[in-house]
């Protein structure tokens, strides 16, 4: 038995999604921007493919670019906006807890002589909202919030933000990475701007993502070149990746009637865990329906994926070691979950190929590999 | 995913030694839950003074588990006076290598056995000791003296491998500039380097690694300094064949430099018939 609980990570491409791609690794090899009938026929799947990310989004077709994915689309919102900005505006506010993608960049841009607003989160993961509008002054230029968070899962709340910054004339980015699928997006009910989502979170291939920019928003590109995407992103078009997307797009709006089985599933992995496992946290409350990120007292996160990889179950862990740093989760650390729990947080995120035999497997597997680790832990204080 | 051996793998899986001794001849506890990983090792000697039972409890990752399983296999029927001997190598060697940013796991299991020892002997625990010396990752508790001992024993030379075995510099990344500086400057005289005098005789193969690491750890670094470097060409019998790179390169005074200083610590540290050719010159004598 295997159990694939890593869906935030990356997903499985949906069988659909590779079938439509195929044929543009055959026959249909033009280039879109082609005056011939073979690059012509391509470029009528980009613009399908478009068609169907901006349905995704509440979009119309022409606000949607093609990226290599959800960092180069935080990348250009944000550093793009910005050369596009009047330069006298020289803050912005982000939160703590956003993926490196967006952090990163704001941390370079604090070097570079921005000041930078970093939002606290609570110990649930919100946003406090009266720290939010506080912190937007008029000298304030840019906001980047995260719609879902990926370690936790916790949403923020996008429409009140959106129209916090509407309000003030305040260009607002959103990375909805890991909401793109989970959670309905509707760019014509929340007045964002900028809008980032990357292909392989739902069932599209890897390297192929999309920025979602407002009619009327100013940007510069990153990659300078060819007229493609309106010149804001040239380069020849990644067209299998970007109808695999569109494809994907598609599928995700169809299913997203399903989510709320996936809550299900979800929910009874976590009732499943906590009944059976003695000393166990749940990180986050509000969270798209996917995900659930546990922490489990005593015992290291590497220790315990190393263990469930032996009995075929793939999940991720906030702790230093499986980081590949020696930095514990940033976002965990936010929320204030005491290093203790952060060593031990496993993320299990689900997708809709998610069998609920996987699931009753998992909740099987996990008690044992816990009770084995703790046995040898010199901090579970039954010890003698 | 970390490329771990077999032998990590292995241990980690089924460790040995696992548990607690109800009263124990030395205990030595490193680490912490804050840090990610810690270690609690226990042992008691037979009427000859040899380690009869050793056993310990770990907080940590596959590596951490495996090292300390590692350390108590080697330990095992050691006296105190050979246990005391064990680096964090041997432990790294045991398990057929360790990934470079794990090398950590190895420092905390022997650093938790020179702290078991010193418990047995009544000492204060060399962990305290280093305490007094100035702390320079405030992340992690790392000391200078931590550090150069890193830079002495396990021939770090940049950052990120100091980062490698001790983790300073792995949190905030506050120290990175403290860590530079003392990666420039000459090490301390303090308690000689001492590896070992090889009373027996190498074999060809160890020769060559304790020339190597010689060169790494001791002669490099001096040698970068000034804005020169060294590299090993060949090993032929008693002769080390060199070149010199960098500012070394045609420096009038670099024939000194290979006697004076690359020959003579190469005699120190490996064998006292060691001669030095620089690669050039070997070339033209040998046509």
């Amino acid at each position: 038995m295997r159990a694939y609980l890593d869906n935030n990570a990356t997903t499985m491409v949906a069988p659909e999604v590779v079938e439509a791609m195929l044929p543009f690794y055959g026959e249909l090899y033009g280039n879109p921007s082609s005056m011939h009938s073979f690059g012509g026929q391509v470029k009528r799947y980009v613009d399908r493919a478009r068609d169907q990310v901006a349905a995704l989004l509440g979009a119309t077709p022409y606000e949607v670019i093609f990226t290599a994915g959800g960092s180069e689309s935080n990348n250009m919102a944000i550093r793009g906006a910005l050369e596009a900005l009047a330069p006298e505006k020289r803050h912005l506010v982000t939160t703590r807890v956003e993926h490196p993608a967006v952090g990163g960049v704001f941390q370079q841009l604090a070097k570079s002589g921005y000041r930078v607003t970093e939002l606290a989160v609570e110990s649930d993961g919100s946003l406090d909202m009266d720290a939010f509008h506080y912190a937007l002054t008029p000298d304030t230029a840019l906001v980047s919030i995260m719609w879902a968070n990926n370690e936790t899962g916790v949403t923020f709340p996008i429409e009140e933000i959106a129209e916090a910054t509407r309000e003030r004339g305040i260009l607002l980015h959103v990375d909805a990475v890991q909401a793109a699928g989970k959670v309905p997006i509707d760019m014509a009910k929340a007045p964002v701007d900028m809008l980032s989502i990357s292909g392989h979170k739902f069932h599209a291939p890897k390297g192929v993502g999309a920025l979602y920019v407002r009619r009327g928003t100013c940007l510069a590109p990153l990659i300078i070149g060819g007229h493609q995407e309106w010149g804001k992103r040239a380069g020849t078009e990644n067209v299998p990746g970007i109808v695999g997307l569109g494809r994907a797009a598609a599928l995700a709006v169809e299913h997203l009637a399903d989510v709320d089985d996936l809550a299900n599933l979800r929910d009874r992995l976590e009732a499943g865990l906590l009944a059976r496992c003695p000393d166990v946290r749940v990180n986050g409350a509000n969270r798209v329906p996917n995900t659930l990120n546990v922490s489990f007292e005593f015992i290291e996160g590497e220790s315990i994926l190393l263990m469930l990889d032996d009995v075929g179950i793939a999940a991720s862990s906030g702790s230093a070691c499986a980081s590949g740093s020696l930095e514990p989760s940033h976002v965990l650390r936010a929320m204030g979950v005491p290093f203790t729990a952060v060593h031990g947080s496993i993320r299990f995120s689900l997708s809709r190929y998610t069998t609920p035999a996987e699931i009753e497997y998992t909740i099987e597997q996990v008690p044992p590999i816990v009770n084995r680790l703790r046995s040898i832990s010199p901090f579970v204080p039954t010890t003698m | 995913m970390w490329e771990y051996t077999e032998q990590v793998m292995e241990h980690f899986r089924n460790p040995r030694n696992i548990g607690y001794i109800e009263d124990p001849d030395g205990v030595g506890e490193v680490g912490s839950l804050a840090c990610g990983d810690a270690l609690r090792l226990m042992f008691k000697l037979d009427d000859q003074g040899r380690i009869a039972d050793v056993k310990f409890q770990t907080f940590g990752c596959g590596s951490a588990i495996a090292s300390s399983s590692a350390l108590t296999e080697i330990i095992k029927g050691m006296t105190v006076e050979e246990a005391e001997k064990v680096t964090n190598q041997d432990i790294a060697e045991y398990l057929g290598g360790l990934p470079q940013q794990k090398m950590h796991c190895s420092v905390m299991g022997r650093e938790a056995l020179e702290a078991a020892i010193a418990n047995y002997r009544g000492e204060e625990s060399p962990g305290e000791r280093r305490l007094e010396g100035e702390v320079t990752c405030i992340c992690f508790g790392v000391t200078e003296h931590a550090i150069e001992r890193a830079i002495r024993e396990n021939g770090c030379r940049t950052v990120e491998d100091i980062t490698s075995f001790t983790k300073a510099g792995g949190g905030c990344g506050g120290c990175v500039p403290a860590i530079e500086k003392i990666l420039a400057r000459p090490l301390a005289e303090e308690p000689a380097p001492a590896p070992p005098p090889a009373p027996r005789k190498l074999t060809n193969i160890e020769k060559i690694q304790l020339i190597q690491r010689t060169i790494d750890s001791e002669i490099r670094p001096h040698l970068q300094r000034d804005g020169g470097d060294l590299q090993l060409v060949d090993v032929e019998g008693d002769r080390v064949i060199v070149s010199l790179l960098g500012a070394c390169q045609g420096c009038p005074v670099s024939k000194f430099t290979l006697k004076d200083m690359v020959e003579a610590r190469l005699r120190d540290h490996v064998s006292p018939d060691l001669v030095v050719v620089e690669e050039s010159d070997y070339e033209s004598v040998s046509g």
